[in-house]
């Protein structure tokens, strides 16, 4: 027990974590928390984490906040909030705690489990119960949150203000309850934890969640049209984007299964409309030969694919990247495609609008690996980037008399008629074909096909957007997706102790910048290869892909745990290097 | 000087069939153009949409937007046209096995969700394709396949009552043997606003022999007929021989099509994220 001792303001930012059996309202209390930090101008992120129930089961908002960016949670929580000890036990793994933490918990809900009693956090006991039966209707969610409040160093007028904006849909009864058991708890106990200077009111602050930045970026590609069936945990994608599709003119189509979804939209992008659709892991699996058929019909389409426990129905509600191998492997045939990955919250909106327009102008498939962690967590964060680019499917509207659909090109790309234009009728097929799109098992027509759809991908400069890079030195760890969060980290903690390292996060998958990623391995004495599946996918790829040296090594950690930097920078201790 | 009007030829491609000679595939093509010809269809607004099998070859055989996907999935594929452009004329095509087996799944929703576009599909009680396995469509006694060489002693598939049941605003049957009656089916299904479904016997001479049999079975139906009373279309349906042409069910329900105006600008939505 450290019973006075004051975390200092270091950059490593405040974790929080609030603990709740159903219903107990742990999630809403941590939005709260989060919004208020951001009042403060800190930046953030919070995660969830839910039982399997329907309903009523356990679940736990995980926050950490900073003057800085926070790209992942930390390796250890400096605050927990239990709203009660049913089932804590599932969320021991996933809520570390030390003799540094501190416990804020209500004496009413019974004994302190001997799980948490072990490691010597701090115990602060405040009457929750108690404080909110004295109040019609009163939730001890706000009374715990008030005294959490007072931990983490926020001001009672940035939680007010974030009480409100977050509860403002439930009348002004609700809310006035909830200011006043928000208050009993503030003012309950007044020492604080932390004092991390509160940055001051930012301009240019976002609120967002993974699924909202991917389903916005959709929207700045140009998709406008939607079709999808509903799976945890892509269906906020689809619920944020139907009624906005409605005011921009769009729509989205609530398909019969996955096979209708990848259909339907093959379909509207057919007539001209970007369309894509969002899934997970086996709705992503029913959707792999209809993503064939985009691919040879050269019909554009993109698909968010948002990663949870596999193999099938796996652990539906947690995060793990392990759909890479379908992703770049799991179309029969010869079949070249894009892949993408997210880096962040922030990055899902550029690199899902990047997913729509390269699939628009390449005329192929983008698939879009996002994941539980990133899609359901919020952010606050600096507004993101966008695309710069302004890419766009080659559309003939007056083709001439021999119109060809899938003419050779220089860049392999041919200009497509939409249904409606005169003189540009055409059958697209998967069924191999010409350059008429007359059905064809000629080898030649095949061959002329096949390396028109590979070239064009080949040929294409993507830019430097391939990968995030940064650092120096002679250690370089490579992830992708979503891990990238957790590895900046790890990198910015090895400069703090005065040592370097290169930082190199994919964003493309597919095609493979193989070039580009030898010339940022040049010099590199030790290669970590870090991702969160069970086989190293990504250390695999990019062996068979001939871009890593023999040496190379993977940090490959399966799911639902979240990838820790205290594990990686394990990994990279001296004992630890070949 | 008047416009001639346009001939059925004008709606043929120029790309042979695969079919087998003597296919009634052949007389399907030929009654599908003949009522695109007689609606003054404009070429280009119109998609012809299909899956896999010898019936689902249609689209490329017509001088229109064609569109030939993957098994079983035509009805997806032309739903999804139709939501992103509804001033397009979509027609479906397929056989029993597409439509029926792999595709049951798309014809239930396709039924109930009444967008307008008509589906034909041509019922040869055979996967063709694959060279002669047993259907949903087949009688269960039918054993000539190696796959199934005692037949597959399972109930055929009803497809009108399926139709009816599922919630489909036009349901007529028609015959490849017949086919100005075919056509005259084609033409009001294609009229009807939702969804209109054609069945249509269609016999297939490599595996099938004994479908030549049908010009002597297949009749109109003596019911006065088509009704708009889904208690009555049941029970004739549930009476019928499968063999007896005609439409039989014609009722306008509310056609599903999302047609949404432009209200705001995208970067109007993005001011709920500001902080």
């Amino acid at each position: 027990m450290n019973n006075d001792s004051q975390a200092s303001a270091s950059d490593d930012g405040f974790s929080v974590a609030i603990t709740g059996s159903g219903g107990s309202g742990a999630v809403t209390a941590g939005r709260i928390l989060l919004e208020a930090a951001a009042q403060c101008g800190f930046q953030g992120l919070m995660t969830r984490s839910a039982g399997p129930q329907i309903r009523g089961g356990e679940s736990a908002a995980m926050i950490r906040f900073s003057p800085d960016p926070v790209a992942c949670m930390g390796d250890e929580y400096d605050l927990l909030v239990a709203l009660d000890w049913l089932n804590i036990e599932r969320f021991a793994d996933e809520i570390p705690l030390s003799a540094k933490s501190l416990i804020l918990c209500d004496p009413a809900a019974g004994e302190i489990p001997a799980l948490l009693r072990s490691n010597g956090a701090e115990i602060r006991e405040v009457p929750f119960k108690v404080f909110a039966s004295g109040l019609p209707e009163g939730r001890l969610n706000m009374v715990a949150l008030g005294a959490a409040a007072v931990v983490c160093g926020l001001e009672l007028s940035a939680m007010e203000a974030s009480v409100r904006q977050v509860l403002q849909g439930k009348g002004e009864q609700v809310v006035e309850t909830a200011l006043r058991a928000l208050g009993l708890g503030y003012n309950h106990d007044h020492r604080p934890r932390i004092t991390i200077p509160s940055p001051g009111r930012q301009d240019n602050r976002w609120s967002i969640t993974g699924n909202q930045a991917c389903g916005l970026g959709a929207l700045l590609g140009g998709v406008r049209f939607v079709a999808a069936y509903p799976i945890t945990p892509a269906s906020e994608i689809l619920e944020w984007l139907a009624p906005r599709l409605e005011k921009l003119g769009g729509s989205l189509l609530q398909a019969e299964d996955e096979l209708a979804s990848i259909n339907m939209i093959i379909g509207a992008s057919f007539g001209g409309v970007p369309s894509l659709t969002a899934t997970s892991g086996p709705g992503l699996s029913l959707m792999v030969e209809g993503l064939g058929l985009a691919l040879v019909s050269e019909t554009p389409v993109t698909v968010i694919n948002v990663m949870r426990g596999g193999p099938s129905t796996g652990i539906p509600t947690k995060s793990e990247q392990s759909d890479l191998n379908i992703a770049l492997y799991g179309l029969h045939g010869d079949a070249p495609h894009l892949v993408l990955a997210p880096l962040s919250i922030r990055d899902a909106v550029f690199t899902t609008q990047w997913a729509v327009q390269l699939a628009e102008h390449l005329q192929t498939i983008s698939l879009v690996l996002s994941d539980q962690s990133l899609g359901q967590s919020q952010a606050i964060i600096e507004a993101p980037p966008r695309c710069k680019q302004s890419l766009q499917r080659a559309v003939e509207r007056s083709p001439g008399g021999d119109y060809r659909r899938y003419q050779l090109t220089q860049d392999n790309i041919s200009a497509m008629t939409l249904p409606g234009t005169p003189g540009g009728m055409y059958t697209a097929d998967g069924l191999e074909h010409n350059t008429r799109g007359t059905p064809s098992s000629m080898a030649a027509d095949h061959r002329e096909q096949l390396n028109k759809r590979l070239r064009k991908l080949e040929k294409y400069d993507f830019g430097d957007d391939w990968a995030e890079i940064e650092g120096e030195g002679e250690q370089c760890i490579i992830t992708w997706g979503s891990s990238a969060g957790v590895v900046k980290e790890v990198a910015r903690r090895l400069r703090q102790q005065g040592e370097e390292a290169r930082v190199i996060a994919l964003r493309l998958l597919a095609p493979l910048r193989r070039q580009r990623l030898r010339q940022a391995l040049e010099g590199m004495r030790k290669i970590l290869v870090v991702e969160q599946n069970h086989g190293g996918q990504l250390f695999h790829y990019l062996h068979a892909q001939g871009a890593l040296p023999p040496s190379a090594q993977s940090l490959a950690q399966p799911g639902p745990l979240p990838l820790r930097p205290g594990r990686i920078l394990r990994a990279l201790e001296p004992e630890n290097r070949r | 000087m008047a416009v001639p009007a346009p001939k059925a030829k004008n709606y043929k491609s120029d790309i042979k069939p695969v079919w087998c000679p003597g296919c009634g595939h052949f007389a399907v093509l030929a009654a599908l153009t003949k009522a695109m010809a007689h609606l003054g269809l404009i070429k280009e607004n119109v998609a012809v949409v299909s899956g896999i099998g010898c019936s689902s070859r249609l689209p490329a055989y017509i001088d229109s937007y064609g569109f030939h996907g993957i098994h079983g999935r035509a009805l997806a594929a032309a739903s999804g046209l139709k939501a992103a452009r509804p001033d397009l004329t979509v027609i479906v095509a397929g056989g029993d096995g597409d439509g029926f087996s792999i595709g049951g799944n798309h014809f239930l929703h396709a039924c109930r969700r009444n967008m307008d576009m008509t589906y034909i599909v041509m019922d040869n009680e055979v996967y063709g394709m694959t060279k002669g396995q047993a259907s949903p469509t087949t009688r269960p006694t039918w054993s000539d396949s190696k796959m199934t060489p005692h037949g597959t002693g399972i109930p055929r598939f009803n497809p009108a009552a399926i139709a009816l049941a599922a919630g489909a605003g036009f349901i007529a049957r028609g015959y490849a043997g017949e086919p100005s009656e075919l056509t005259r089916l084609l033409v009001e299904a294609i009229q009807h606003p939702g969804f209109a479904f054609v069945q249509v016997l269609s016999g297939c001479v490599t595996f099938r022999p004994d479908q030549r049999g049908w010009k002597e079975l297949v009749h109109p139906f003596i019911d006065d007929l088509p009704t708009e009373d889904r208690t009555k279309a049941a029970q004739i349906i549930q009476a019928d021989d499968g063999k007896a042409t005609g439409v039989i069910y014609a009722v306008r329900f509310p056609v599903w099509q999302p047609e949404n105006p432009k209200e705001v600008e995208l970067s109007d939505l993005e001011e709920e994220f500001h902080r």
